[in-house]
């Protein structure tokens, strides 16, 4: 067993690892931090993205050695101080991006990369940025309306209902 | 998946040198073999991790020649090297998705020679060079079929030459899934001639398609291709497309890629 300390939503973590610990694995069962989800395990579906300085990656598809030191941020890190959530948070709850919620924390993390990368997507580069993140409930629409409206381009609110 | 131990050497060399403990492997950015180890494909009892030897990684133009090393990630490739050559940019922003372009490299894609991968299709179009920490390989000597390069024991690519076109297109018919091509085809165009790589097809992984790099070096226009065919014998079929049908798609999409260069 090694002893890996990473920098996880501003703090330091360290946890005992062997080589083949995943960096999910690290999150969930040695950071304690549950909100980063295992949904394939084969690195098809998105719902263990999170940020590793400072971009997205599936976190079932990275051994935790490889990262040690690295800045991670997981979905735990994306609302306030306060508690309140962010503005992309925000706009999956008023878009009505999400309905059962598992792939929702990659969705965000990915989401929350693509904005960084480019703040204004079109509809399109919103799609294409996504499509390593698989949703069964929504059909995208709502998810696609909550990253629009997070970039500031359009009011989406109550859209979702229509 | 197996127990194993991962080391991070900093250097080059001290990585040659974990390379050669027994059952030993490279890792890069782990996209194909971290989910093949889980499936116990793959059970080496060292990974020695490329990602931490700074001096593999970059993009740099010079002479014609773009210089990537073999650690350097597809989102690197796709952003730096836009300017010096778009075409092998697009491929590299086309791979998989984002999160696995932040990982996945150029090296790895080489050394595993998926016969659906995009990057042995540049390599071999470009006629680019392989460089490893033992010496130079051309990418006509470098892909050995299936899954199967030059690359011997505890030998690592560190870095890909490739010769810049005058033009070149990708072509990618994607299998929506896997986003792997179900076809795609590499044209490159060089003032000593024009050269076709096909992946997704054939059997034995990424292949040229001399036939049409004949017609094309001479008349650079996708109306050259008319009367070629491919036999669609020695190509992959599954339940996405038969033999017959990759072959038929390698020739549409060479000649848009002709016209989209």
């Amino acid at each position: 067993m090694t002893k890996v300390t990473m920098t996880v939503n501003g703090k330091a973590v360290s946890a005992e690892t062997e080589g083949r610990t995943l960096l999910v694995q690290f999150l969930r069962e040695g950071a304690g931090l549950t909100g980063t989800h295992v949904g394939c395990d084969t690195s098809q579906c998105g719902a263990c993205t999170v940020h590793v300085n400072g971009q997205a990656v599936k976190s079932c598809t990275i051994f935790a050695q490889d990262v040690a030191g690295a800045e991670v941020r997981t979905i735990e890190g994306m609302a306030h101080a306060d508690g309140s959530l962010n503005p992309l948070q925000q706009a999956f709850n008023d878009c009505h991006g999400l309905q059962c919620g598992f792939c929702t924390p990659g969705m965000v993390m990915a989401s929350a990369a693509l904005l960084a990368n480019n703040p204004r997507p079109t509809e399109a580069e919103i799609r294409h940025g996504l499509e390593g993140n698989i949703c069964r409930c929504t059909g995208y629409h709502n998810i696609v309306k909550a990253v629009l409206q997070a970039s500031g381009q359009t009011d989406t609110q109550g859209v979702a209902a229509e | 998946m197996q127990s194993f131990d991962l080391v991070k050497p900093s250097t080059l060399a001290e990585a040659v040198s974990a390379l050669a403990a027994d059952g030993a492997q490279a890792l890069s950015g782990g996209q194909t073999l971290i989910p093949v180890m889980k499936q116990r494909l793959a059970a080496p009892s060292v990974l020695v991790s490329l990602g931490g030897i700074a001096e593999m990684r970059g993009v740099a133009a010079a002479q014609g020649v773009l210089r990537i090393g073999a650690a350097t990630p597809h989102a690197a490739v796709a952003r730096e090297a836009a300017a010096h050559y778009p075409a092998l940019a697009k491929l590299a922003g086309g791979i998989g998705d984002p999160a696995v372009r932040n990982r996945g490299t150029i090296g790895g894609s080489l050394a595993n020679n998926d016969p659906s991968a995009c990057y042995p299709s540049a390599a071999l179009a470009s006629g680019a060079t392989i460089v490893t920490n033992r010496r130079q390989i051309a990418a006509d000597d470098f892909f050995q079929g299936l899954f199967t390069t030059a690359l011997q024991e505890g030998e690592i690519i560190t870095e890909v030459q490739f010769p810049i076109p005058e033009r070149a297109a990708y072509v990618k018919f994607e299998q929506p899934a896997s986003r792997f091509a179900l076809t795609a085809v590499f044209v490159a165009k060089y003032a000593n001639g024009v050269r076709v790589a096909v992946t997704g097809a054939s059997n034995d992984g990424v292949l040229r398609w001399k036939a049409a790099e004949e017609r094309l070096s001479a008349n650079f226009s996708a109306s050259a291709l008319s009367d070629l065919n491919l036999s669609g014998a020695d190509m992959m079929a599954d339940l996405h497309g038969s033999g017959d049908y990759r072959a038929h798609l390698a020739k549409v999409l060479t000649g848009r890629a002709v016209a989209a260069s």
